[in-house]
């Protein structure tokens, strides 16, 4: 099975774009939740510095090390994003925007200087090579493995690791993260290992996705999963199915078309996100406008139901509790006021006796519901 | 070579108008994104450039610059519009419409520009060369093009000033005042586009970010009013602009929008340093000085507050009982008091025991302090 | 809307107005009319919907059912007629603008398009700061002024709408004592000027001393009128519930401390 896997170059790619979508919705999930998305795209960017500096210096792209201090410099923009915030002269959307540009530019002008030297063009920085994954192999164990494979499988199981041994820390640093600093559970220390194994998984996916498109793998299935469920665990299983899906759909449809697979994969997530925004169960717009709209119906009648008890026995009673008034003094349009009428008698609530309008028992209880909901008044 | 030679060569002359004019449209453009906190709506947009930059070319056929940035337009402004709509009709929060939106935008662009390589168009070559931007290819006739758009922009801002202010200061009392808020919150947004079409071809969709951020927060620590600001911004964008480009044709081989990022961003760096107000080291400064007057203040009232309580206005205080008190040493302060001429150190009398000499407030010291106290009161009030 | 006046006796009418908020209801079935000339306060407790029924008279929010008419004529047709001081808290005090410039704001809707303030307009606005005492700080950057300063700057900048009706958004929120002084002062110079005011208030022991009219809401309205009438531990019980022992209280001991601190002072 596994020499079939590893002569299988569709089932490799696939394979590579499913790890990089698990690896990166595992850390994802806690950075959209906690509002800080836009994170993962700064520090995607600034990795093309990390792994630049770290080529120069070890002269290795890949391996553990390099993946470590290519990593640092994620953690560095996001450390120099925190510390301009905290001068309190720039907002933090404006700092983020601020400091991945310097360094991803340093990065730029090191590869313009050591071109000779250092292997990846700007192309890749951005878009990745997946579908060259398998060129680039290593022997283990007597089988010739991709390298992206290994490394994505490793960070993969990395992230696993971390979001498995702290889900309660992390979950409660996500949601509540006083209180997780009042029971000394340090959601600052907590926040910046995510933050280390996002760069970590930005710099093991660069070579299959790059830069931009890593982005899409941290934030599209996670943002998919947070608009189909509101538990914790449901949406990193729903970020992980998405994330296959789009491999395995982003691949067929990339070979068929005959364009970037890594492009594909990342056009595929955002497939799903727009499925789930239509049609999602709870949070999808139709179910939203359909909510909305039986609330909406619902609330003209209540509203009617209101006016009719405030007025009801009142010395205006005779100008209010007509029809007329629904349009003089409520300002709905005649048609308007003619179906919610129809409904309200429709459900017993209120009585039309010629031009005038009665609440029944039923609407009048409505009412008083409405403004006293436990009853306590008597009147 | 010198700056004059360089300034003739035709090439360096269109990378720095280039350049100027990208730091003018989006110093002037990137301040109110700045302001409305849209800073990084300017990153989604121009990352979402890159599919219409595509579909510009399929649709021309050409490389035909004017299609290319018509494209570029459109999915931009179209992108903020969907980032709107995941917002505000889903739970999905600003950070992650900004991040979705980037990336599958960005995604769509690569795989078009993928399929437009598999088209095997030979004049196709250099189109991912937005990425990164390609100022050196700039020729006069898209300087035409950018300098159309860059004056279609700020004959905008200057139409709409008052308005695009208010709505950005306070779109509340702007909708009270019947403005149609909605509509110039749309039109200042979908503007930023415009600015990054005028970058696409200086420093790429990537770095476009910076280019709206930085001038703008640059410029807002020297500045108080917006008219300030806009001015400045686009005087530092031009400068920064021309000095990267300047930079790179001088290095022969960096890359301009790098150059031009770097730039800026020093001057970022810079002004939240030495800004007069909102800079660091005045910050620092003012700090000192505040502390300074504080601890005078103390051990003026304090000597005050002795002699009232013991109604004698030459009450002689022990400098121990200071130091006591203020749980520092005090005698730096007296001095200085006492430079002042508030404060006298003068003899005890020979009758009484304790220290030989004690301080004793000075008639101008006991209407300083009483000045102080008047004013901590009128504070508390 | 027709052009024929509807209760033009009244500053304002609102009629049988709800609204809600992501289709949820806050405000049901309001009535609640004021007479010109008057300071009126509409006090209720925390989510009773006062800033939304200021919002909606305004058109900030919109309505589902019900209207509004300002001396007999919607809002539209007397957007001119119209001063507002919004919340302090709704906008950033950070942006870079001076106190002179806020109040320049408040003659934009008159100028119009293209139409940019000139030496009348500065002229104008700095009167207006001159009232609300702070022409001193006219040229100071809005960020520096305390929280009370910048109230004023607002009051200021619904002072130049030279409007007949004035709304305020709890403007007595978070400022010092000299400043409500201060602000109390000229709302009360503008009703003996014949004009409306109408504030967002929530204090509820200076409700008596300040003001002479007075509307209590709880997502419905409990009672308006004349201060005097309406001020009563009934109402004030049926708008707060529970909350009223607290408030008795409140009041009971900010009255000794008062009187602490009168003995001290004496």
């Amino acid at each position: 099975m596994l020499t079939a896997l590893l002569d299988n170059v569709a089932l490799q790619i696939m394979l590579v774009g499913a790890l990089v979508g698990i690896a990166s919705t595992l850390v994802g999930t806690f950075l959209v939740l906690r509002g800080t998305s836009m994170l993962s795209d700064a520090i995607g960017h600034s990795i093309v510095f990390g792994i630049v500096i770290v080529w120069l210096i070890t002269h290795q792209q890949s391996g553990p090390v390099q993946i470590l201090g290519a990593a640092l410099a994620g953690v560095l923009t996001v450390f120099l994003t925190e510390l301009l915030v905290s001068t309190r002269r720039v907002k933090k959307d404006a700092a983020i925007g601020l400091v991945f540009p310097v360094l991803f530019s340093i990065g730029v002008l090191l590869l313009n200087l050591y071109a000779r030297d250092v292997h990846i063009d700007t192309h890749t920085v951005l878009l990745g090579e997946i579908g060259f994954v398998w060129l680039d192999t290593v022997t283990l164990g007597g089988y010739r493995v991709p390298r992206s494979l290994l490394s994505m499988g490793a960070m993969t199981l990395l992230n696993g690791a971390f979001v498995v041994l702290f889900y309660k820390e992390l979950k409660l640093a996500t949601f509540d993260e006083a209180l997780a600093r009042a029971l000394g559970l340090a959601p600052g220390l907590l926040f910046y290992g995510l933050l280390l194994l996002t760069s970590g998984t930005a710099v093991a996916a660069f070579d299959a996705v790059g830069a931009v498109l890593f982005v899409a793998f941290v934030i599209v299935p996670a943002s998919t999963a947070f608009l189909l469920t509101d538990r914790l665990w449901l949406m990193f299983l729903y970020g992980i199915a998405v994330s296959i899906a789009s491999s395995v759909s982003g691949y067929a449809v990339a070979v068929a078309w005959n364009v970037s697979i890594g492009g594909m994969m990342a056009v595929m997530t955002g497939v799903f996100l727009m499925l789930a925004f239509l049609a999602g169960p709870r949070y999808g717009l139709v179910a939203q406008l359909l909510r909305r709209r039986g609330q909406r119906r619902h609330n003209e009648i209540r509203t009617l139901a209101v006016h009719l008890y405030n007025h009801e026995g009142g010395p205006e009673q005779g100008e209010e509790n007509v029809i007329r008034a629904l349009g003089e003094h409520l300002r709905w349009d005649a048609a308007k006021a003619a179906q919610v009428v129809q409904r309200s008698s429709d459900q017993r609530l209120v009585v039309r006796e010629g031009e005038a309008l009665r609440l029944t028992s039923q609407g009048r209880e409505m009412a008083r519901e409405i403004f006293d909901p436990s009853g306590r008044r008597s009147s | 070579m010198s700056v004059v030679e360089l300034l003739s060569d035709y090439t360096i002359q269109n990378v720095v108008a280039g350049a100027a004019l990208l730091g003018l449209v989006s110093g002037v453009l990137g301040s109110f994104a700045v302001l409305r906190q849209q800073s990084l709506l300017g990153d989604t947009m121009s990352h979402a450039a890159l599919p219409g930059v595509c579909l510009g070319f399929i649709i021309a056929g050409t490389r035909d610059i004017g299609s290319i940035l018509l494209g570029a337009l459109a999915t931009g402004a179209l992108a903020a519009l969907v980032m709107l709509l995941l917002t505000r009709m889903s739970r999905l929060k600003t950070d992650a419409g900004l991040g979705i939106t980037l990336s599958v935008f960005f995604a769509m662009g690569v795989v078009l520009l993928t399929h437009i390589q598999g088209m095997n168009n030979a004049s196709q070559g250099g189109l991912d060369a937005f990425l990164f931007g390609q100022a050196a290819a700039t020729l006069r006739s898209d300087l035409w093009i950018m300098g159309g758009i860059t004056a279609v922009a700020l004959a905008l801002v200057a139409a709409l000033w008052k308005e695009f202010k208010l709505v950005s200061f306070d779109p509340e009392f702007a909708t009270s005042l019947g403005m149609p808020v909605a509509w110039l919150e749309v039109l200042l947004t979908v503007m930023v586009a415009l600015a990054v079409v005028v970058g696409l071809q200086m420093v790429g969709v990537v770095l476009m970010a910076a280019m709206i951020i930085a001038p703008a927060v640059a410029a807002r620590q020297w500045s108080r009013r917006l008219e300030d600001m806009v001015l400045l911004a686009a005087l530092i964008g031009v400068v920064s602009g021309i000095f990267g480009a300047l930079l790179s044709a001088l290095s022969r081989g960096l890359a301009t929008g790098p150059l031009i990022i770097l730039s800026v961003s020093s001057v970022v760096l810079v002004s939240m340093t030495l800004a007069p107000e909102r800079g660091f080291l005045w910050e620092a400064f003012r700090r000192m000085r505040a502390r300074h007057r504080l601890r005078h203040q103390q051990v003026l009232t304090t000597l005050y507050r002795l002699a009232a309580h013991h109604a004698d206005p030459i009450y002689r205080t022990e400098q121990g009982m200071l130091d006591t008190y203020h749980g520092l040493r005090t005698r730096a302060v007296l001095r200085q008091l006492e430079r002042r001429g508030l404060a006298e150190w003068r003899d005890t009398p020979p009758d009484e025991p304790g220290p030989p000499r004690r301080w004793v407030l000075t008639p101008a010291g006991i209407t300083e302090a009483e000045r102080v106290l008047e004013s901590l009161g009128r504070e508390n009030a | 809307m027709s052009t024929t006046l509807h209760e033009p006796d009244l500053a304002l009418h609102v009629e049988d107005l709800t609204v809600s908020y992501h289709s949820k209801p806050v405000l049901w079935d309001i009535d609640f009319d004021v007479p010109p000339g008057v300071m009126a306060a509409i006090i209720g407790p925390n989510g009773a919907g006062k800033s939304t029924l200021i919002k909606s008279v305004l058109g900030l929010v919109p309505a589902v059912a019900g209207h509004v008419t300002l001396h007999g004529r919607p809002y539209k047709a007397q957007r001119r007629r119209v001063g507002y001081v919004p919340q302090r808290s709704s906008v950033d005090w950070d942006f870079p603008t001076t106190a002179l410039d806020v109040v320049t704001m408040g003659l934009y809707g008159r100028l119009g398009w293209l139409r940019r303030p000139g030496r009348r307009e500065r002229d104008e606005a700095m009167a207006a700061l001159e009232l609300v005492g702070m022409a001193d700080f006219a040229r100071r950057q809005i960020s520096q002024l305390s929280g009370g300063q910048q109230q004023r700057v607002f009051l200021a900048r619904a002072l130049v709408q030279k409007a007949d009706v004035y709304f305020l958004d709890e403007p007595m929120a978070g400022v010092d004592a000299t400043t409500e002084r201060a602000i109390v002062d000229i709302l009360r110079r503008l009703r003996d000027e014949g004009k409306t005011v109408i504030v967002v208030h929530h204090d509820l022991q200076t409700v008596r001393s300040y003001f002479d009219w007075l509307l209590i809401l709880n997502v419905r309205v409990i009672a308006q009128g004349p201060v005097a009438e309406v001020y009563t531990a009934d109402h004030l019980r049926q708008a707060y519930g529970g909350q009223i022992a607290l408030l008795d209280q409140d009041t009971f001991l900010s009255e000794e401390a008062a009187a602490e601190a009168a003995v001290r002072a004496g």
